[in-house]
């Protein structure tokens, strides 16, 4: 807080375009009284931070008496408040810009950040930049973060309803369906007057009205061995919600063979599982479940049925732990498996290890050339009795 | 007793109950008792020679019983025994 002026000075305001003017002619001098990380995040160029508390201390450093001092803040309290110690100190030329840098801004005059934030973005990420652990280094990580979704389905709808709502810069989505009114229970991110249209591009549209920040990258087809490797490669993770096994087995080995993390969860009726397969740091896909089930006894949820916002719940895992990947932040769930109980409303925690005999991400995984990535052991076997669901 | 944890796949083969009780006291006997009890769910566990399905984990409390002693782990009777089949469920 400033220090209490003993008289009453009457302050004079002039407006941001006033100021702008005086500035580009250089006759006044700018001060800027808000906090360092405020000044960081977005000024005025030319201006000189004196947070409140040492204005009076600091002033004699920046203005002599005699000079045209113009002070700002966010709103213009604080430079009013500054206005009156300086008076009382003697200036004799001194004005503060009213509405501050915030009304500054809504004239579109130009500002400084050290971010990389636009003011769109400082506003729209402002509940993000609040928390500590986020702060705008993190949102900067986000936006410059690059994810590839699985499956624009139960899990994928709402995992990139909210990595789009956070900023995530890129966002791919791979899917070969088109939207049905069956859908619509749980996939959020598409609607009523979308049935029909494929899915990725039905999520194109959702994620680029929520925000305007993310890059949506359509991938509509089914990931094979021919091309998988070359769309996970631009991406920094990679979520999982893909409907079928061989796409899962799939994904886990070309993930390792590339080191990219993958986010990987499934829903069944009432209950829903979720792990964090980090390369060579925990344990696989194939760790966990060397082999799929035979299609018998691996029911899908077009033939089960699903509770709609398990969905929702175990989507909204999956985007949790994107955030904390990308920010560097928690504790991810590297060799760690959760499952959810819709009904009981229970968690239950189990410890995953890495298998020493895995043929994936095992010490004793056969080295493979570029050239032979994408041709799995054991995929194509595996592989011929399914079509998908 | 130990109880056995049931997943979704399995439930339809014991009547739609999610957690059953079966004696024994590794998980050999455990698993054994619930085939007994719930004869349809042997498909889903045992290969026909009679070997745990690589398909499914057998978990005791929250560690693997693979990194234990198998099927030959000792189980008290206090302990929770899941059966976790993978599932793929997602997108579609």
């Amino acid at each position: 807080m400033a220090p209490e002026a003993t008289e009453q000075f009457t302050v004079k305001e002039i407006t941001p375009q006033e100021a702008f003017a005086e500035l580009q002619e250089g006759k006044a001098k700018l001060i800027d009284t808000r906090e360092p990380h405020e000044h960081a995040e977005a000024r005025i160029e030319g201006s000189r931070l004196i947070p409140p508390a040492l204005i009076a201390d600091q002033i004699a450093g920046s203005a002599a008496k005699t000079d045209r001092v113009i002070l700002q803040c966010r709103s213009g309290a604080r430079s009013a408040a500054a206005a009156e110690v300086l008076m009382s100190l003697g200036y004799e030329d001194v004005v503060s810009m009213a509405g501050g840098i915030l009304e500054w801004e809504a004239q579109g005059l130009p500002t400084a950040s050290d971010s990389g934030l636009t003011p769109e973005q400082r506003d729209r990420y402002s509940r993000h930049t609040l928390l500590p652990e986020v702060g705008v280094e993190g949102q900067v990580k986000l936006l410059e973060a690059k994810v590839l979704l699985l499956g624009a389905g139960g899990l994928g709808a709402p995992t990139a309803l909210y990595l789009a709502a956070a900023g995530i810069g890129k966002i791919g989505i791979v899917d070969d369906d088109v939207v049905d009114a069956s859908n619509l229970q749980r996939q959020v991110i598409h609607n009523t007057s979308r049935v029909g249209q494929p899915k990725s591009s039905s999520a194109r549209q959702t994620i680029e009205e929520l925000n305007p920040d993310v890059e949506v990258v359509e991938y509509n087809f089914r990931l094979d061995a021919d091309n998988i490797l070359d769309v996970i490669e631009d991406y920094d993770i990679i979520v999982d919600g893909a409907d079928n096994f061989p796409t899962r087995y799939l994904l886990n080995d070309a993930s390792v063979r590339l080191k990219k993390p993958v986010v990987s969860a499934s829903i069944l009726s009432f209950d829903g599982q979720i792990s964090t397969f980090v390369p060579y740091e925990g344990p696989c896909y194939r760790c966990l479940y060397p082999t799929p089930p035979p299609p018998e006894l691996a029911p899908s949820c077009s033939a089960n049925g699903v509770l709609g916002v398990m969905a929702g719940l175990m989507g909204m895992l999956q985007a949790n732990e994107v955030m904390k990947l990308v920010l560097g932040i928690g504790e991810p769930l590297v060799g760690r498996l959760l499952l959810y109980d819709a009904l009981g409303t229970r968690f239950t925690e189990l410890k995953v290890r890495r298998d020493p005999e895995c043929p994936i991400c095992g010490p004793n995984a056969p080295e493979m050339p570029r050239s032979e990535m994408g041709k799995f052991p054991d995929y194509e076997a595996f592989c011929g009795g399914y079509t998908g669901s | 007793m130990p109880s056995v944890k049931v997943p979704p796949v399995l439930r339809q083969h014991t009547g739609g109950a999610t957690e059953v009780e079966a004696a024994g006291s590794n998980i050999g006997e455990v698993l054994g008792a619930l085939v007994a009890e719930y004869p349809e769910t042997k498909e889903q566990l045992f290969s026909t020679e009679g070997e745990l399905n690589r398909f499914v984990n057998i978990y005791l409390n929250d560690e693997d019983v693979r990194v234990l002693d198998g099927l030959d782990t000792a189980v008290a009777e206090s302990d929770t025994v899941m059966i976790l089949p993978a599932m793929a469920g997602g997108a579609s």
